[in-house]
């Protein structure tokens, strides 16, 4: 997968540490997104066709190819349900996340 | 300039790198395909200005820094001037290979950035401008923009008893490009990702300044259920209220040309900011649209 991690963010303890203008490390991501979601796409890898049509809609870029077809990063998809609308073979499922 | 016989970018081939990634735009944000979309075709080597709106409050909070290739905030009005400076700064300190791109609302390019677009374009600055266009000023709750079509309802153009929402039709950005005589314009729909793919690469290898005008849904602002997002947008374009088109050389192209239209009333009530519209409304908006169509038919084979 070639997209950025989750890094620990340290708070700047001493006035050295902070940026000295308005700017920042690109692709510093210090949190993920997963508990955005109410609903994790599920995809069926039998079903699907490999068509990558939800890898290119995806607006969060969370799906990548794998070596099973597609795969979903699920730190960071929040579940909008775009990808299993736009499937043309219906192999994603929208289904309810439960609190463990 | 030759932007027509270059590699065509597919899903199959287009880079597995992602450039706008955990950004906190809401789910299903339409703003946030065309930008993603945009960074995978023009690759890392690609400095992105923002001027305010929904791309650069969901891509910069600190410290989640979304963007992976360098991009930087604009002043609103100054996008066009700032990208000016990075792309002419960048060859004054001798890079090679890179791309500047410009991320802007539809608020921020017809309304507030259209002067400095105006004056970048007047240069032939070599630069892309892309124009994510979501039909109202979003970020701040959904204002009324240049862009806003006929009959949307916004904070500040309110659907009552007598007024039925934005009572203007949408500025015509394209044409208002296309008549500086830009190296390439184009408009674009996220309900038609390879088209728009293919015209960002266009772009890419075009010199000078190149302008894509793209229809980006926003499920927050227009009332849509988040997973239509992609389908609203295709709509848009099959019901003939958004055109795909192009510019280049003085010459316009229609680049979808449909027999019949989709239901523009289907279009238009599924969405909370159209439901409001009387069937008086939905006559005038596709008159709007027939003449439209009428002239684009007879002038842009
Ligand atoms: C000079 C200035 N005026 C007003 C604002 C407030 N403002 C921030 S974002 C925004 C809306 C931008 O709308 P648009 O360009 O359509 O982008 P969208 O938010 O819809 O993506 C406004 C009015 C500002 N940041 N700067
Ligand atoms: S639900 Fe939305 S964010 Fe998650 S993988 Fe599907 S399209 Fe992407
Ligand atoms: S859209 Fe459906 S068929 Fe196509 S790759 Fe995704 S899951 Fe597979
Ligand atoms: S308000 Fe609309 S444009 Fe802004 S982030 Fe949300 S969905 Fe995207
Ligand atoms: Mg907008």
């Amino acid at each position: 997968m070639n997209r950025p991690k989750v890094q620990k963010y340290v708070r700047p303890k001493h006035i050295d540490d902070y940026p000295v203008g308005p700017q920042f490390t690109a692709g510093h991501l210090s949190e993920t997104n997963a508990a955005w979601r109410t609903f994790r796409p599920i995809i069926d890898k039998d079903l699907c066709i490999n068509c990558l049509r939800c890898y290119i809609v995806c607006p969060d870029g969370v799906i990548f190819k794998s070596e099973n077809k597609v795969d979903v990063d699920y730190d960071y998809c929040k579940g909008c349900g775009v990808c299993a609308y736009e499937c043309p073979v219906d192999a994603i499922k929208m289904v309810k996340e439960e609190l463990l | 300039m030759n932007n027509t016989d270059i590699k065509r970018i597919t899903p199959k081939n287009i880079t597995d790198k992602e450039f706008f990634y955990g950004h906190k735009a809401c789910a299903g944000c339409g703003g946030s395909i065309a930008v993603r979309l945009a960074l995978k075709v023009l690759g890392e080597r690609t400095f992105a200005v923002l001027p305010a709106g929904c791309m650069s409050a969901v891509g910069f909070i600190f410290p989640q820094m979304a963007f992976v290739n360098n991009a930087i905030i604009s002043t609103f009005p100054g996008s066009a001037s700032m990208a000016s400076g990075v792309s002419v700064g960048a060859r004054a300190l001798g890079l090679k290979d890179y791309k500047t791109v410009v991320f802007a609302g539809d608020g921020g390019t017809a309304d507030i950035g259209l002067q400095a677009l105006s004056g970048a374009i007047d240069r032939n600055e070599d630069i892309i401008y892309v124009c994510y266009d979501n039909e109202a000023y979003m970020n701040t709750g959904i204002q009324k923009s240049g862009l806003t079509p006929f009959g949307t309802k916004t904070t500040t153009t309110p659907a009552g008893k007598n007024i039925h929402g934005a009572q203007s039709f949408k500025k015509n950005m394209f044409e208002i490009m296309a008549a500086h005589e830009i190296a390439y314009a184009a408009t674009a729909s996220i309900g038609y990702p390879q088209d728009y793919i293919d015209k960002i690469n266009r772009a890419k290898h075009t010199k000078g300044t190149s302008f894509i005008h793209v229809y980006a849904s926003c499920p927050t602002g227009w009332g849509i259920p988040t997973e239509t997002t992609v389908q609203i947008a295709k709509e848009a374009v099959d019901s003939g209220l958004f055109y795909l088109a192009e510019y280049q050389n003085r010459k316009f192209k229609l680049n979808k040309n449909p027999k019949s239209f989709f239901s523009a009333k289907d279009y238009l009530l599924k969405q909370a900011r159209f439901k409001h519209l009387t069937d008086d409304d939905i006559n005038i908006i596709e008159q709007q649209r027939d003449e439209k169509w009428e002239y684009m038919r007879e002038h842009w084979k």
